[in-house]
């Protein structure tokens, strides 16, 4: 377990009370598997949700329910008081943002990093050309990776790719980011470069749903954790009381397995 | 050598004839093709019908019944007095827009979903995405085929010599009837096809080598 230590923003403003995302008793199944179970999950302007528990327990569809990545079979998911809308124009608007960060990257093969992250501003967000560009280069170096703009996804290291991804994300003036295992497919040495970045914006106030295997970033920059199992959330608490007394025997269970060393 | 020196502006007029066809059937088939292609993969249902009974009808039909179709049928009860160029690019270039769409197709699925999902969750829309994102990485995957295609189509074009288009394979019909020797008449023709097909893949392996993407 990598451990980033962080000061989380304790004693500063707690999260806004208005209601950015919400689900709302929200199922679905992948044939027989009941994969999302009544799920209800709120999160407020500001505040910075982790999704953990053991594979399968269906938090990476949760996490993609919420830019409708993944149909829901019943229930509601909004976004800014907005539903979420069928596939078309209206949907892609909704989906510009809500940045997502992928565990496989997902950069664009056949673009430069530099292009990347001025795409969709470009396409999307209809942003003049210069004006995307300088944009995209101030967050290429503020994720660290500014001299790279030129080259190719391929050549990048994965922490690399991982953070110009984060970029590409940011571009969109998001209102929140969805981070789905940003660093389950990273090589150990770079798994805090990207989860600094993440922590950074979790300072700034960024609203984050991040599903992770890293507890020592769910510690110290989560707001609430979210313990998922068969398709269920099973608790919902704050670091502190998940980590030190968790109430369920399954977050008993799952936390003795990957917490005694 | 006679044959061809006598009859240079015959062999040029046949040339041309088969340049011309080959590469307006070409375009329109490429044309059609692409949005065939789009159809086939498209997230509305209609749409996709439409690409899979296009495909499946043009792609299992014999092209000398699509010739005697446009030939025969077509100015009957359609347009009567149409120029047969026309018919026969409409005929080579339906018949072929249902293999350029299948490579495509086949192309587009070697680009990983990730790409695609990225796209999506940035806002862009299905068309957006099919042209910027997954087309121009599809394409590299789609060339050897689309290389294939184009060459039966350069060949394909003489069965419109055989329904009277002006072409390599229709003037031979005619030299052969003033008397050269035969082998010698296909001889020339053959060099003429071998100089449009040969231009083809040389194309192609420069698109191929332009194209590369590294994953």
């Amino acid at each position: 377990m990598s451990e980033v230590s962080v000061t989380k923003d304790a004693g500063g403003p707690g999260p806004a009370t208005d209601k950015l995302v919400v689900l709302d008793n929200v199922n679905k199944h992948f044939g027989a598997l009941h994969v999302l179970q009544d799920i209800e999950l709120t999160v407020a302007r500001g505040e910075v949700v982790v999704v953990i528990g053991p594979s399968g327990s269906g938090k990476s569809t949760l996490c993609r329910t919420i830019n409708r990545l993944e149909t829901v079979d019943s229930g509601r998911v909004t976004i800014d008081d907005k539903p979420l809308p069928e596939e078309g124009k209206e949907l892609a608007k909704l989906r510009a943002d809500v940045g997502m960060v992928f565990q496989s990257f997902n950069l664009f093969a056949h673009k430069t990093v530099l292009e990347n992250v001025t795409l969709g501003q470009v396409k999307v967000r209809k942003t003049d050309k210069q004006a995307a560009e300088t944009k995209a280069r101030a967050l290429l170096d503020r994720v660290g990776v500014g001299n790279q703009a030129d080259k190719y996804p391929a050549q990048l290291s994965g922490g690399q790719q991982q953070r110009v991804a984060i970029a590409r994300a940011l571009a969109m003036d998001p209102k929140v980011m969805l981070f789905d295992e940003p660093t389950s497919a990273l090589d150990p040495e770079m798994i805090n470069e990207v989860l600094e970045v993440m922590q950074q914006l979790a300072r700034d106030g960024m609203t984050m749903v991040v599903v992770t295997h890293e507890m020592g970033f769910a510690r110290s920059a989560a707001n609430r954790v979210v313990f998922m199992a068969d398709g269920r959330i099973v608790e919902e608490a704050t670091p502190d009381q998940f980590f030190s007394n968790p109430r369920s025997d399954r977050a008993k269970d799952f936390l003795s397995k990957i917490l005694h060393h | 050598m006679d044959v061809l020196l006598d009859n240079l502006e015959l062999f040029r007029e046949g040339f041309v004839g088969t340049l011309s066809l080959t590469a307006t059937s070409a375009l329109l088939a490429l044309v059609l093709g692409l949005i065939i292609a789009g159809f086939r993969v498209s997230p509305v249902p209609p749409l996709r019908l439409f690409g899979t009974v296009w495909v499946t009808l043009l792609r299992n039909t014999p092209l000398t019944l699509l010739f005697l179709v446009a030939f025969f049928v077509v100015p009957q009860i359609l347009f009567p007095g149409i120029n047969s160029f026309l018919l026969a690019v409409v005929a080579l270039g339906m018949y072929t827009s249902a293999y350029i769409a299948e490579a495509l197709r086949s192309g587009i699925n070697t680009v990983p979903m990730g790409q695609a999902e990225a796209a999506r969750s940035i806002g862009m829309t299905f068309t957006q995405i099919l042209r910027m994102i997954v087309l121009p990485q599809a394409t590299r995957a789609a060339l050897p085929p689309l290389s294939s295609f184009l060459i039966a189509l350069t060949k394909n074009s003489a069965i419109a010599g055989a329904f009277n288009n002006v072409d390599l394979f229709n003037i031979q019909k005619t030299l052969s009837n003033e008397g050269y020797n035969i082998l010698v008449i296909f001889l020339w023709i053959t060099l003429g096809y071998l100089a449009i097909t040969f231009t083809i893949s040389g194309l192609f392996r420069l698109l191929e080598r332009r194209m590369e993407v590294a994953r």
